[in-house]
């Protein structure tokens, strides 16, 4: 394997003599840490849901289940209704995911494109939400969910209550908007000679070319609401609209099922977010050290 | 993708009949609106679900307010409420505790994680994919999880640490440990952002520097304080400030994993939760602590912004 760039330790001396074997040892064991450190915690939690609750409970555990019990997948399915908790999340997070991109696309696209009066002003408002923390807006954006000004609408326990403030995301609109800045606007004009419209544009020719910065966007909304706690904990009460976050909270604290059911259901709900990570790994690390290295 | 050539300016779809002056402003307004119908629901997001509640969550800490009749203004009497609850303290020292342990843990170990596998010729995949994945999983499922490891009983901790001999815990029950479990399992699900970061930061330093160094006869020790440290300042700095701040917000460890009763593990939003819905339902008291709590992040955000907004 080659390394472009030289690191730290050259690449000769790792590959001289003692060099060559601490390289060896610490690799070996930064790879057993990784293993007993990250993976352990899942396998444990997989191999204890098909365990039986006694051998989950002996005080000398058992590395491999002795005895088998698959069928307690089926039991968790049954018992918490993950089915209908991971559909109602699934559905929050796409529905929630469709609105952000639309209003952000849209807002970031009217700064950086068509400039406004007062669009200097506007970006600012949204930017400087950036420095609110959510945990301090949490009591007064609950208070305006339960009761929007000017139209009195409650949006407690409907859909509306997690995709209308999440489509207010400044960091969004940043991001979207850096990247709509670089599209040269001779692009733009060209298509508007030829007739298109200010939507057309955006739709025939900024968007296409907007692809991956769309797609890195995409994936962090959906991993966000696929992840949040706090504000649907506040804002779906009513358990049947729960996410599978808020439900399993709440079954865990009435202690109704045995813990090799709660390992079974927080094994099935990990799966859709393990599966995204394994089909996107690059975009979102990638994104991720992109956005490190940009602040 | 790259995109080279940038010209500042604007769509101008102008065209030879744009001198007249009167079509030239109501071109002017014509653009202005349709960029504003563009901005429309943006704007209306923004307004209703951020700036709004900015301005009520103020001016509710001023109020007491029950919601059916009109609100009543009650001065600095919320403050003086939450400022003489004898949870005041102990939710802000609460909080700093974890926040601290939650540095030392998640913010120094992730550096040397990533300074470790930034020199490995093999397998950087499987480290960056290892540390990353608890990242991906649902904080719930993590916090769990651990909540049947640090079973006292027969959770997984104990009976490893009694097998090998060692002394056992009463972990997330005892006064004493408990907050340092509630930072361990935080630890665990969110160290792989900031390592994947620190990871990024290291492979911009150029290796020239590393060159020369050496040639300058520098231990690795020496690169490390010489060369690494000062290129990655600024990104310690940055994640240092983000750090603070994500981990001053904790709460869905204590939540779950103490109660919200437990005196031990009460932090100002357990306490700020505790105010609105469960102990006292009274949302002014609520808003106070709330504002306490954003004057103390809003000087880590502004000194954040003003530090990347100047890199930029």
């Amino acid at each position: 394997m080659s390394s472009s760039t030289r690191t730290l330790v050259s690449d000769a001396d790792l590959n001289r003599g003692r060099g060559r074997v601490i390289y060896r040892i610490v690799l070996a064991v930064m790879a057993i840490l990784f293993v007993a450190v990250f993976f352990f915690p899942l396998y444990w939690m997989i191999t204890g849901a098909v365990k039986s609750p006694v051998e989950l409970a002996q005080p000398v555990p058992t590395l491999f289940p002795h005895s088998w019990h698959p069928e307690t997948f089926a039991d968790a399915w049954q018992k918490l209704d993950i089915g209908h908790f991971l559909l109602n999340t699934a559905y929050y997070a796409v529905g929630g995911w469709l609105i952000q991109i639309i209003v952000d696309v849209a807002a970031a696209y009217a700064l950086s494109k068509l400039r406004p009066v007062f669009g200097g002003v506007v970006l600012g408002g949204m930017l400087a939400s950036l420095m609110l923390p959510a945990a301090a807006l949490l009591v007064p954006s609950y208070l305006t969910v339960s009761d929007v000004p000017v139209i009195g609408v409650n949006l407690l326990n409907t859909p509306w209550a997690l995709w209308l403030p999440g489509a207010a995301n400044a960091f969004n609109i940043y991001v979207l908007k850096r990247f709509f800045d670089q599209i040269p606007d001779d692009l733009l004009d060209a298509a508007s000679i030829d007739g298109a419209g200010r939507f057309r544009m955006l739709w025939n020719v900024v968007l296409p070319l907007s692809r991956p910065v769309l797609a890195v966007v995409s994936i962090f909304a959906i991993i966000g609401s696929w992840k949040d706690f706090l504000w649907p904990l506040l804002v779906l009460q009513d358990p049947q609209a729960q996410t599978f976050s808020v439900a399993l909270s709440r079954l865990a604290f009435t202690g109704y099922v045995t813990q090799n059911e709660m390992f079974a259901g927080l094994a099935i709900a990990s799966i859709p977010m393990v599966i995204i990570f394994m089909i996107f790994q690059r975009s979102i690390l990638n994104g991720l050290s992109a956005g490190a290295l940009k602040g | 993708m790259t995109i080279t050539a940038t010209r500042p300016g604007r769509v101008t779809a102008r065209t030879a009949g744009a001198g007249r002056r009167p079509g030239r402003l109501r071109r002017k307004l014509a653009d202005n609106l349709q960029a504003y119908a563009f901005l429309t629901a943006g704007l209306l997001c923004f307004a209703v679900f951020s700036w709004y509640p900015l301005v009520r969550g103020i001016v509710l800490s001023f109020q007491q307010d029950n919601f059916v009749t009109d609100p009543i203004w009650v001065g600095l009497d919320n403050y003086r409420a939450v400022l003489s609850d004898p949870l005041f303290l102990t939710a802000w020292k609460n909080t700093f505790e974890f926040t601290g342990l939650a540095l030392l843990f998640g913010y120094a170990i992730p550096f040397v994680l990533a300074l470790v596998i930034n020199e490995f010729r093999h397998a950087k995949g499987f480290f960056r994919f290892a540390v990353y994945l608890p990242v991906m999983l649902p904080p719930i499922v993590s916090v769990l999880l651990w909540k049947y490891f640090y079973d006292p009983g027969s959770g997984l901790f104990n009976s490893l640490l009694s097998s090998v001999g060692l002394p056992t815990s009463q972990w997330t029950q005892s006064p004493k440990m408990a907050m340092i479990s509630l930072v361990l399992v935080s630890t665990w699900a969110n160290m792989g952002g900031t390592a994947i970061m620190y990871l990024a930061g290291l492979s911009t330093i150029p290796g020239e520097l590393y060159e020369a160094a050496e040639l300058d006869g520098a231990s690795v020790w020496q690169r490390i304080r010489h060369v690494t440290i000062p290129q990655m300042r600024f990104l310690m700095l940055v994640l240092l400030l983000l750090q603070i701040i994500a981990t001053m917000q904790v709460f869905i460890e204590p939540y779950q994993l103490t109660g919200t009763t437990s005196p031990d593990t009460i932090t100002v939003m357990i306490l700020i939760y505790r105010y609105a819905f469960t102990v006292n339902n009274d949302f002014g008291l609520a808003a106070a602590m709330s504002v306490l709590l954003f004057v103390v992040l809003a000087a880590f955000s502004a000194l954040y912004l003003r530090l990347t907004r100047k890199a930029d």
